[in-house]
């Protein structure tokens, strides 16, 4: 019976997340047309519904209409399933990610985590490094000298920053003792003075680095940057095929959020009068807020630049304060 | 006057020469560089500049079916053949002089010369398809008889709209309302184009 009613709430609660996570993805992106546009002087959607709300609606089902077009020459199998990887991949990475504090509805006590494995955040990154498969297989089956660049850079990429951001994650884990989100949100409980950004604000500044780089936000957003490589992995795609990459993409942006509130922001704990839930929500808004903000300010590195700061500067740094959280620790 | 100062193109006296930072030599040099311009906070100034322009939220978008931007009287799109303001004939005298200087050959004028012996404009077309707007019909023109209005939305479901006679001469109704425009004249000013005036900005 208790088996059952695990399952039930394991579907019901996996669904959810799925549903909403890619809700919000899709409303990301009309957040981040219309806030690029007002910091640019411009309005950004604005006919279709009420300040071009319904923009999302459209741009759904255009996506959906369009031809699935797969040119000549490409390798079909592994063609059709890189986009599922890419945004697949973001979704599972979702499973061992806590949103909320737990709650009691009708006497019954819901954490709001699909698994809570004990090995969450190394699960999480792991998926989540996984879904460079995406944009690599993409890029060499689709038989397009962009796309080729495209994937090579995304190898590039994951080469450098899936370094840096584990070391950098390596530093709070020794403090904690501990891979799973819910025990890091714990070890913060007790008002802001206790958030862990203050303890190791290098390894926060050095994640949240890494975590533009993961999810190929902009100032590393060398893998479908359109001024050098067209559209990068993404030039072949078309239809729903591209936008399940880009579903992938901020489904991956609301996680490094969610990541980057639980470790370095103090989770979902109360803070003075405001509940852990709204705060939670406070912080990913404000961090999903910074990826549009960086977007609309900064241009983009060059992969050699990339690799250089990952490998010369970040990694080095990761390296040192791992060693000296440990000589403290000890 | 003396033209030796100009002819040396090389050097002003208000011109600054940038040689470019020197190169660091020694690795302490890089060092130094690269924490002073990691530490210079540039990115942060970049930062602040899209958010103040966010708050300010000062708009510059021109809803464009709703709201549309006033053309100035230098704009040249679709033509107009006027009519005189005295009696209402075509000020067209079929001189040909916008035919001779078209630069794309695209004006294509039948005269002949009617019972009074004068001339008279039978047919008077511009092939749009291959006019370029460069203007040259409307300033050869002596009796500012072919000028260029402001009409810039001309998607058609024919080559030859907008083109014929009929379709670019002021319609008499419209012309008996007072509603024809004088051509202000080629080249002439909008008449708020003193508020328009800067100082060149010197500071850039």
């Amino acid at each position: 019976m208790i088996e059952t009613a695990l399952i039930v709430e394991t579907v019901v609660k996996a669904v959810i997340a799925l549903a909403v996570v890619a809700g919000m993805g899709a409303f990301a992106t009309f957040i981040e047309r219309k806030i690029l546009a007002f910091m640019q002087r411009r309005l950004g959607p604005m006919h279709v519904g009420p300040y071009g709300l319904l923009q999302l609606a459209a741009d759904g089902i255009k996506l959906f209409t369009k031809e699935d077009i797969i040119p000549q020459n490409v390798v079909k199998p592994i063609f059709v399933i890189a986009p599922v990887i890419a945004s697949a991949s973001a979704f599972v990475a979702i499973a061992a990610v806590p949103y909320f504090p737990e709650f009691t509805v009708f006497g019954y006590t819901i954490h709001p985590i699909i698994s809570d494995i004990n090995v969450g955040l190394l699960f999480i990154m792991g998926a989540a490094s996984v879904g460079m498969y995406g944009p690599l297989l993409a890029g060499l089956s689709s038989h397009n000298k962009w796309s080729l660049l495209g994937g090579a850079r995304a190898v590039i990429q994951l080469l450098s920053f899936e370094v840096v951001s584990g070391l950098s994650i390596l530093a709070p884990i020794m403090m904690i003792g501990s891979l799973s989100l819910i025990d890091m949100n714990d070890y913060q409980i007790g008002g802001v003075a206790n958030w862990l950004i203050w303890k190791q604000p290098l390894a926060f500044v050095l994640f949240a680095i890494a975590g533009f780089a993961e999810t190929n936000r902009t100032p590393f957003d060398l893998i479908e940057f359109e001024a050098e490589i067209v559209s990068g992995y993404a030039t072949e795609y078309s239809g729903m095929r591209w936008g399940l990459f880009f579903i992938g993409e901020y489904a991956n942006m609301i996680t490094i959020s969610v990541l980057v509130s639980i470790i370095f922001l103090g989770g979902y704990n109360d803070i003075w009068f405001i509940p852990g839930a709204i705060a939670m929500l406070i912080k990913v808004s404000l961090w999903i807020f910074l990826f549009l903000w960086v977007r609309a300010a900064w241009p983009h590195v060059r992969p050699d630049q990339l690799m250089w700061v990952c490998w010369k500067v970040l990694m080095p740094l990761a390296l040192i304060n791992v060693l000296i959280t440990g000589i403290v620790l000890v | 006057m003396e033209l030796r100062g100009f002819k040396n193109r090389n050097v002003s006296p208000g011109y600054i020469f940038f040689e470019g930072e020197p190169k660091p030599l020694t690795s302490w040099e890089r060092f130094k560089r690269f924490s002073s311009r990691a530490v210079k906070g540039e990115l942060f100034v970049g930062l602040w500049i899209v958010l103040r322009e966010m708050i300010r939220f000062d708009i510059h978008t021109v809803q464009y079916p709703m709201e549309k931007l006033r053309m100035g009287p230098r704009y040249r799109a679709i033509h107009k053949l006027l009519r005189l303001f005295e009696s209402g004939h075509e000020r067209c005298i079929g001189c040909g002089l916008c035919e001779k200087i078209c630069i794309s050959n695209c004006i294509k004028m039948d005269t002949k010369v009617d019972e009074k012996s004068r001339k008279l404009v039978t047919q008077y077309s511009i092939n749009f398809g291959r006019c370029i707007f460069c203007g040259y019909c409307a300033e050869v023109c002596p009796e500012l008889a072919i000028v260029h209005g402001s009409s810039y939305e001309h998607a058609s479901e024919q080559r030859a709209s907008f083109g014929l006679k009929e379709d670019m001469l002021t319609p008499l109704d419209k012309f008996k309302a007072n509603k024809q425009k004088e051509f202000p004249g080629f080249g002439a000013l909008s008449k708020d184009a003193d508020k328009f005036v800067k100082k060149t900005p010197l500071a850039y």
